[in-house]
């Protein structure tokens, strides 16, 4: 969408309305909405900016980073937004810098994301030519820059922290929390990092108020959320929905439902790193509460549909390939106890597993939790395996007693 | 020697950051772009316009998964191997490409027309399975369609 389409639908107007109103009350509209991150968190968004020192004393310059790293398997929502609709990106990050007095803000893109990159690259420099970007902008003598920053790689650079040190020019490794970086961020100073769907949220609770965001939900987590599909389903795709919409609505009226002949078996609702649900799952409203409340996480909302046909230990495997390979190596029980992980897991796949790998496995989901490592990428690798083994037991016993993988 | 254009472009990157660590990532890219990789020889003159040690920078380099410090053919092909695309046959489809090519996962064809490399995740899961070669996506994929692509590169 060009800066005209943009502003025919009513672009902008949020930004102007912002700039009229002192930045702790941009804050509270937030707050009020009950917008939750949704990079896969879910922390409440309006909190977490006002945690970030205000007024004349607090320290500058302060950050906005928008985090536009996507790299969790399963996960292609953020992508859509900045590809097609890159404007109301740039609009929530301008509203967001305003509400926290921030003095510069980056697009921390991952480096695959070569056309949202250029789409960003023009959309910003649309953005500059109209003066929503720049000195004073619209004459409120409000002044902001953004600047896009390509990465180059690496799962974890979406955990805040890590993102901060890889925009630092150095490795992606974790930071110890306290302090927070809303606090001690870039460069030492005050920053918010803020997934790009969040961001795109704001400006229209600020345009359209905090009552009518809340409402557009099915439950008392506020706003719509980006449900995605993929999987053998009639039709994978993207869709934003009311949050709380049932998981039954999204996969069987959105998605199409299974294709022919194959089966539901279960499903990862929000990317890679949170536990499966199951067939009895399915009438679960998909919100941050109701997800947990039957065993696993909203995350990003973008679903991996597993069939009858996919061997569910195969795909267990394939995750855990993938977060041993991306652990950063920060932390010895992540490195060490992934690579173990995704050791036993082939070995099962190829038919040289045992049963006392399975209560091997079982120990890493408990070694592996949360407080036993030093970020959050091990405990969200542990999720899928541990609801797998409890959900899928019968497909890994049937690998040990068969030395084969079933479904080869 | 780091070409005008490079020059250019990593200058341009230093003014949206307060220090040059902060360009390191983004500069190795800009001269990636153009020879595909970045040899010891354009470390050493980065590292001498960035004020950075050549340590410092390598390390930098082999963390990352884009960056690349050993050469690569003309194109290069990131083949998506995440858990949607492997439910879609990306299996099946990496062992069409590479027979297709000769060479497989992280090599490059003896013509030197093709490196293959494994990628995370390309953001594509509901148009899997994928792959992207030289920053152009391609969904959908099946066996006709990766010959047909191959011919668009050769």
């Amino acid at each position: 969408m060009s800066l005209p389409e943009y502003e025919r639908a009513g672009g902008y107007q949020g930004l102007r309305k912002a700039l009229t109103m002192q930045p702790a009350d941009v804050t509270e509209l937030i707050k009020r909405s009950n917008l939750r991150g949704r990079g896969g968190a879910g922390f409440p968004t309006g909190s977490k900016w006002s945690f970030v020192p205000m007024g004349k004393d607090a320290p500058h310059p302060k950050y906005l980073v928008a985090n536009a790293d996507e790299m969790e398997p399963g996960t292609f929502k953020d992508r859509a937004l900045m590809e097609r609709d890159p404007h109301q990106l740039i609009e929530g990050m301008i509203v967001a810098a305003y509400a926290i007095e921030a003095d510069i803000a980056y697009i921390f893109l991952r480096g695959e994301y070569e056309w949202p990159n250029q789409c960003l690259s023009k959309a910003i420099a649309e953005a500059k030519a109209s003066n929503y970007l720049g000195r004073n902008i619209l004459g409120s003598g409000y002044s902001l820059e953004i600047h896009l920053h390509a990465s180059a790689g690496r799962y974890i650079c979406g955990e805040e922290t890590a993102l901060l040190n890889a925009l630092e020019g150095k490795r992606a490794h974790p930071r110890t929390k306290p302090p927070f970086p809303q606090v001690c961020g870039l460069w030492g100073k005050p920053t918010i990092v803020q997934n790009v769907e969040t961001l795109c949220n704001v400006h229209h609770i600020v345009n359209k108020g905090p009552d009518w965001f809340r409402r557009l939900s099915l439950t008392e987590d506020g706003g719509t959320k980006l449900f995605g599909v993929s999987g053998k389903v009639k039709r994978p795709g993207l869709w934003e929905l009311p949050m709380g919409t049932p998981l039954r609505e999204i996969l069987e009226d959105h998605a199409g439902g299974m294709r022919d002949g194959l089966r539901f078996r279960g499903l990862l609702p929000g990317g890679a790193s949170t536990d499966f649900l199951v067939e009895e799952h399915l009438d679960t409203p998909m919100d941050y509460g109701n997800v947990q409340k039957v065993g696993s996480r909203l995350g990003t909302g973008t679903m991996v549909v597993l069939d009858d046909q996919t061997c569910p230990v195969g795909m267990v495997w394939n995750l855990e390939h993938f977060f041993a390979q991306e652990s950063c190596g920060w932390c010895t029980p992540c490195w060490s106890g992934l690579a173990w992980t995704e050791k036993i897991l082939l070995a099962m796949e190829q038919g040289r597993g045992s049963a006392r790998d399975l209560e091997t496995l079982t120990f890493q989901t408990k070694f592996l939790a949360p407080g036993n490592t030093f970020c959050a990428l091990a405990p969200g690798a542990v999720e899928p395996l541990q609801s797998a083994l409890k959900y899928f037991a019968e497909d890994f016993r049937r690998h040990i007693d068969e030395h084969r993988c079933p479904w080869r | 020697m780091l070409t005008v254009e490079e020059r250019e472009e990593i200058d341009a990157k230093l003014a949206d950051y307060p220090n040059t660590q902060a360009v390191a990532i983004e500069a190795m890219l800009i001269i990636q772009r153009r020879q595909g990789w970045v040899s010891d020889e354009k470390l050493r003159d980065l590292s001498e316009i960035l004020r950075l040690s050549v340590a410092n920078l390598d390390g930098v380099a082999t963390f990352y998964n884009l960056i690349r410090r050993r050469p690569v053919g003309r194109h290069v092909a990131l083949v998506c191997d995440s858990v949607s695309c492997w439910i879609m046959g990306s299996d099946r489809m990496r062992d069409h490409l590479c027979s297709k090519l000769g060479t497989p996962i992280g090599g490059t064809t003896s013509d030197g027309q093709f490196t293959l490399l494994p990628i995370v995740c390309l953001g594509a899961c509901d148009h899997a399975p994928a792959m992207m070669i030289d920053g152009t996506l391609h969904e959908d994929l099946n066996e006709q369609k990766i010959e047909e692509i191959l011919t668009q590169y050769t």
